[in-house]
């Protein structure tokens, strides 16, 4: 088994010579930080509001930032909603994590031609740099929830600890600053508590990063205790003046985590999920579920975790010219599993029960960790309203209460 | 061409190996036509460097501005200079595949995937069932076995074929049984008057094969229906499950474990496969839709 | 060579039979020899013989307008023949000799007397006949679905 890609440059988070103690920065240090990061480079992507959702796009100034949003998230529901305050980060999971942006929905592997019988491949350029992300990196990727922390490790341990490291990720991952938020407004469909990936940022192997921001808005200053990660992170936050973070902030800071940790929509009980999914393959459960599931794919387009890709061969109107392109595929999809003479997994259900068992149980067979994070946007951007969580413990022979909806 | 050059460690690849996403060229040597449907193609690398495989591995072949198709190799291991496919024509891939004539250029990516790892059978029998196109994956694990014969004792090959006229490698039989002391066994599903030999499914010859199934190593590949009942038969012969192994196949894009689309559970068969223990793969095949 | 009532016994379709009931077997039943090519039966005549074959191959041919189409093959130590149970006792394919054959052939239509008269006998023998006919459908069955040039395939 090959080493994990660690998610930084340099050395690793427990190695750092003396912990750098945690900073409070106000507004006026938050609009500092992104110049900070500007400066030296990065196009920050951060939450904005859009089309009515809060979705990842490149910002500059704090006004790009949803100040004074949150969200109302239940299955097949997803609202903004104006807050009494002016919390930057006041809202749950967005629209999307941070999977586009390492992982692009549509990547370039190779352009190839043919003159006069031979064929040459060109593979794309070494920098990790395709058509699609030419010229945008390297990214800041700022207020990353604890959730998409440790999405991004198991992406990081998909796509590059095993067989072959996928090169243009590995360059894209490298090259990234992440600075993380702790959550202070968890939503209905949050469980990151029951899988062990929240609401705080830890960092560590599994959740790494270079600074992580809790804002507090406790009627004093507008601040943000920031934690710093990585050396990168001591690096960058050495441009700004911050002062030590007073004993009180950083009381303030353990006491929202732990109120987010009491405020989860969800629970999921993984004690020996694995083993009870690969003996429920008969379960008359995956029929009920069936009778609902559309097989539109959100789920899978929304999971900060999910990864199948499938190839699109196309070529000029010469056939001189052909392109290799790895898009972003679903289980899903109808023709996922075809092989000559029939799809193997043909039913809806049976793709569901696909899904389901490869996220909660075999997952952690392939990669040693579930592939679940409990970020819920599955829950709340599924049309049906199809609850993993409900259709796990209705798995397990637990009645589920009426949902309104 | 085709490595990754100057990338930090942490990552699986390393400076030494080629991308295994990018084909390499390689130039169809000769074409043969063996049956009406299925042709065998000997390919022969642009770059002169061969390519290192295992019985039982299989590559990406790509024909350009078509697009790609798992193929198992189907040559001598000891011949590693040309390698060949044997190719059904049964969609746009194959049929550009097999159309493709001497000088034309195909990628190749790859090897990928688990061999067959015939020498773990050494010192006992060796029980060979194939099925249909399934014995091409299957000839290189043979012609390891006949390189090394007096490692095994017994080696019986018993092969089902739709027709006469569907059966793969016809001299090779022939100079398999009388030259290389394998005992082979030839059945169809159905024959025309002509057809002197076995009519009947190719489990049926299992019954009555003549070898000790306790120190026996079965290798098995075909249709999966097919080989769902050859590993029950020989494994009611007395073969121990983990003695037995199966070639698997689903639908395969990367080939190196990346694209999700060849799981079997929480198997890839692209690198956990395609073959796999028979204990490993009952109760994976006992269930549809899995 | 063995005498038929000493070879009987050996054999795994008659293995449990008492030996009563293999003297009796062995009474309805004469060895006989075919040359290759010449037919055992015929499809639309009376079955009144099953065989149990020693050495060769018997093919199970049915006519066509075209060349006849082998169905299935008998081999050593095979037992061919259930038409003898099932009314209107006539053969439903040709059963040709494809190399020189030697098989024991029993008298059936003595049999379903004997049968008749001994439910028990007919019993343990109908039995048998199921399990040869289960395995012989079993077969064609799963040939029918053409799994190597039909819809299924290896890669």
């Amino acid at each position: 088994m090959t080493e994990e890609f660690d998610g930084t440059r340099s050395v690793d988070a427990e190695s750092i010579p003396q912990p750098i103690s945690p900073r409070t920065l106000d507004t006026t240090g938050l609009q500092a930080l992104i110049d900070a990061l500007a400066w030296r480079g990065y196009t920050v992507i951060g939450p904005t509001v859009s089309g009515g959702a809060i979705v990842n796009a490149p910002i500059r100034t704090l006004d790009d930032l949803p100040r004074g949003w949150g969200d109302a998230q239940e299955a097949a529901h997803y609202r903004l909603r104006r807050r009494d305050d002016d919390a930057f980060f006041g809202f749950a999971a967005g629209a999307q994590s941070a999977k586009p942006v390492f992982f692009p929905t549509d990547e370039l592997l190779w352009r190839g031609r043919r003159t006069r019988g031979e064929f040459t491949v060109e593979p794309e350029s070494d920098d990790g740099s395709t058509a699609a992300t030419a010229g945008q990196g390297p990214y800041a990727l700022l207020g990353v929830r604890s959730c998409d922390l440790h999405a991004i490790a198991i992406h990081d341990r998909v796509l590059t600890g095993r067989v072959q490291a996928d090169a243009h990720y590995t360059a894209r991952r490298e090259e990234a600053f992440i600075v993380s938020v702790s959550c202070t407004d968890p939503g209905g469909t949050c469980f990151c508590v029951s899988m062990g990936t929240g609401p705080r940022p830890e960092g560590g192997a599994r959740a790494r990063f270079d600074l992580s921001l809790t804002e507090l808005l406790d009627g004093g200053v507008h601040r943000f205790v920031v934690e710093v990660g990585s050396e990168r992170g001591a690096d960058v936050l050495s441009d700004i003046s911050a002062l030590p973070a007073p004993i009180d902030d950083l009381a303030a800071a353990d006491g929202v985590a732990t109120s987010a940790a009491g405020r989860m929509g969800r629970t999921l009980d993984t004690d020996g999920l694995k083993e009870l999914l690969y003996t429920s393959v008969e379960s008359p459960r995956w029929d009920d579920v069936a009778s609902r599931c559309l097989a539109c794919t959100n789920c899978t387009m929304v999971c900060p975790t999910c990864f199948c890709t499938t190839v699109h061969d196309v070529s000029d109107l010469t056939g001189e010219v052909a392109e290799r392109h790895r898009v972003w595929d679903s289980c899903f999809d109808s023709d996922f599993s075809y092989i000559h003479g029939g799809t193997v997994r043909d039913s809806t259900k049976s793709r569901y029960r696909q899904w389901m068992t490869h996220k909660l149980g075999s997952w952690i067979d392939q990669f040693g960790t579930s592939g679940c994070v409990g970020c819920g946007r599955c829950i709340t951007w599924c049309p049906a309203a199809i609850d993993i969580t409900a259709e796990a413990a209705a798995l397990r022979g637990v009645p589920q209460p009426a949902r309104p909806f | 061409m085709g490595s990754i050059a100057d990338f930090q460690p942490g990552g699986a690849a390393t400076l030494t190996r080629p991308d295994p996403m990018l084909p390499r060229p390689f130039r169809v040597h000769r074409v043969h036509q063996d049956t009406r449907d299925t042709y065998t193609l000997e390919l022969e690398p642009t770059d002169g460097a061969p390519l290192a495989w295992l019985p039982g591995q299989f590559t990406m072949l790509h024909a350009f501005g078509v697009g790609e198709a798992p193929i198992s190799i189907s040559g001598d291991p000891s011949r590693p200079d040309r390698i060949e496919h044997t190719i059904r024509n049964v969609g746009s891939v194959t049929a550009a595949l097999v159309a493709a004539g001497p000088g034309t250029v195909l990628g190749v990516r790859g090897p990928f995937g688990t061999g067959w790892d015939v020498g773990t059978g050494r010192g006992g029998d060796v029980v060979v069932v194939a099925g249909g196109i399934g014995l091409a994956p299957l000839r290189p694990a043979i012609l390891e076995l006949i390189a090394h014969r007096a490692d095994y004792d017994r080696v019986v090959l018993l092969y089902g074929a739709r027709t006469p006229e569907d059966i793969l490698f016809t001299d090779d039989l022939r100079a398999w049984a009388e030259r290389d002391g394998i005992i082979v066994e030839v059945t169809v599903d159905n024959g025309q008057h002509a057809w002197r030999g076995r009519v009947g499914f190719v489990t049926q010859l299992v019954t009555r094969a003549g070898f000790d199934a306790v120190r026996a190593l079965g290798l098995i590949c075909g249709p999966e229906v097919m080989m769902r009942y050859a590993a029950q038969a020989l494994s009611d012969r007395g073969v121990r499950p983990e003695r037995l192994r199966l070639s698997m196949e689903r639908n395969m894009k990367c080939g190196v474990g990346l694209c999700g689309h060849c799981q079997l559970r929480e198997l890839f068969l692209c690198v956990d496969g395609p073959v796999l223990g028979y204990d490993q793969l009952a109760p994976l095949m006992s269930r549809a839709e899995l | 060579m063995q005498t038929i009532a000493q070879y009987l016994p050996e054999h795994p379709f008659f293995a449990g039979l008492d030996d009563a009931t293999i003297d009796l077997l062995a009474g309805c039943a004469v060895n006989i020899h075919v040359r290759a090519d010449e037919f055992l039966f015929h499809e639309g005549t009376p079955a009144d013989h099953f065989y149990l074959l020693r050495h060769g191959r018997i093919a199970i041919e049915v006519r066509t307008p075209g060349p006849p189409m082998v169905l299935d093959t008998v081999e050593d130590g095979d037992v061919v023949g259930w038409s003898w149970v099932v009314p209107p006792y006539l053969w439903t394919f040709d059963g040709r000799a494809v190399t020189d054959v030697s098989a024991v052939a029993f008298d059936a239509a003595c049999l379903r007397i004997k049968c008749l008269a001994n439910p028990l006998l007919g019993y343990d023998l109908m039995m048998r006949f199921v399990r040869l006919m289960n395995q012989r459908l079993q077969s064609a069955r799963v040939r029918l679905i053409d799994m190597y040039g039909g819809t299924q395939t290896h890669g």
